[in-house]
């Protein structure tokens, strides 16, 4: 019965806070901001794979203009 | 009346047209986009709807079978997840899908319509979520909504938004914000095959005045660095290069 005591115990744990002046939040919370900011950056600056085994679209033939 | 004239009036060919003025056969699913596409923080648009879709399939299964199975059976656990984590991952692509057309000014060319539709779906979806909170009935519920009632009422809504009513907050969340958000979401999706995606500042047109307006195609400074993925674009009638 290990699953059960261990979600029991997880259930009655108080949650972890950081305390910044009036800033107040949970760690969990914080964590995922985090991690979208650093999703967001990585987005930016990371280049996409591949991105130079394409030709430019100026110097494709097949161009239907 | 000559037949042609009435297959004119007709609601199906008045619609048919209506449709394809609106977005052009071709723009509904292209097979071209423009170079500077080509990016990872394009990619959360399409992101946030993979994960919308998720939450609608997951919400649908629950609200079929029951809170009764999904407290107490391991399958209904596993959609109970399923649906928490789709929503999570949904409201974290949206924001930083958010975070890009910020700094993007995605408002630019038209598209004011876009940014509004999409930013009222995010405040659609802040509800949703928060009435899907409301309808867990379990303790975490009973403590959101005595919390959030004094709030509600205080800014005089309570009487008609009641959270203390969890039939009433599961409506909200299973019915009437739902179709909201998924009709906002669908509104935004046109808009964007429409006007096509935000071009980034540094995107500089090819000669655009030699190009047809309908057909004209943005290139970025970036294309020759990032190529594209097909080639040439073929965006929506309205879209230009705005900077």
């Amino acid at each position: 019965m290990v699953g059960p005591a261990l979600a029991t115990a997880r259930l009655d744990a108080a949650g972890r806070y950081i305390h910044w002046g009036v800033i107040q939040i949970s760690l969990t919370n914080l964590l995922v901001i985090i991690a979208m900011i650093v999703l967001f950056g990585a987005a930016v600056v990371l280049r996409m794979p591949h991105s130079d085994s394409r030709p430019v679209e100026s110097e494709r033939s097949d161009d239907p203009r | 009346m000559t037949r042609a004239e009435g297959t004119d009036r007709s609601w199906t060919v008045r619609l048919r047209r209506r449709i394809s003025r609106t977005v052009p056969e071709g723009q509904w699913l292209p097979d071209r986009q423009p170079a500077y596409v080509r990016s990872w923080i394009y990619v959360f648009g399409v992101a946030t709807l993979a994960a919308f879709l998720v939450v609608l399939a997951s919400g649908v299964l629950l609200a079929i079978e029951g809170e009764a199975w999904w407290h107490v059976s391991s399958l209904g656990h596993f959609v109970n997840s399923m649906h928490l984590w789709s929503v999570e991952l949904f409201m974290a692509f949206m924001v930083i899908h958010l975070w890009g057309k910020f700094f993007m000014a995605a408002w630019r060319g038209r598209r004011a319509l876009t940014w509004i539709t999409g930013a009222v779906a995010f405040l659609g979806s802040i509800g949703t979520a928060f009435t899907g909170y409301l309808s867990q009935s379990n303790f975490d519920s009973q403590w959101i909504s005595t919390q959030a009632k004094d709030g509600l009422n205080a800014v005089g809504i309570g009487a008609f938004f009641n959270v203390l009513d969890p039939a009433q907050m599961l409506l909200w969340h299973i019915v009437l914000l739902p179709l909201l958000v998924g009709f906002l979401v669908v509104a935004h999706i046109i808009l964007v095959r429409r006007h096509g995606v935000v071009p980034p500042f540094d995107a500089v047109p090819p000669a655009a005045q030699e190009l047809e307006p309908r057909t004209a195609q943005v290139t970025s400074r970036t294309a020759h660095k990032n190529p594209p993925v097909g080639s040439p674009s073929v965006e929506a009638p309205d879209q230009e290069a705005t900077r």
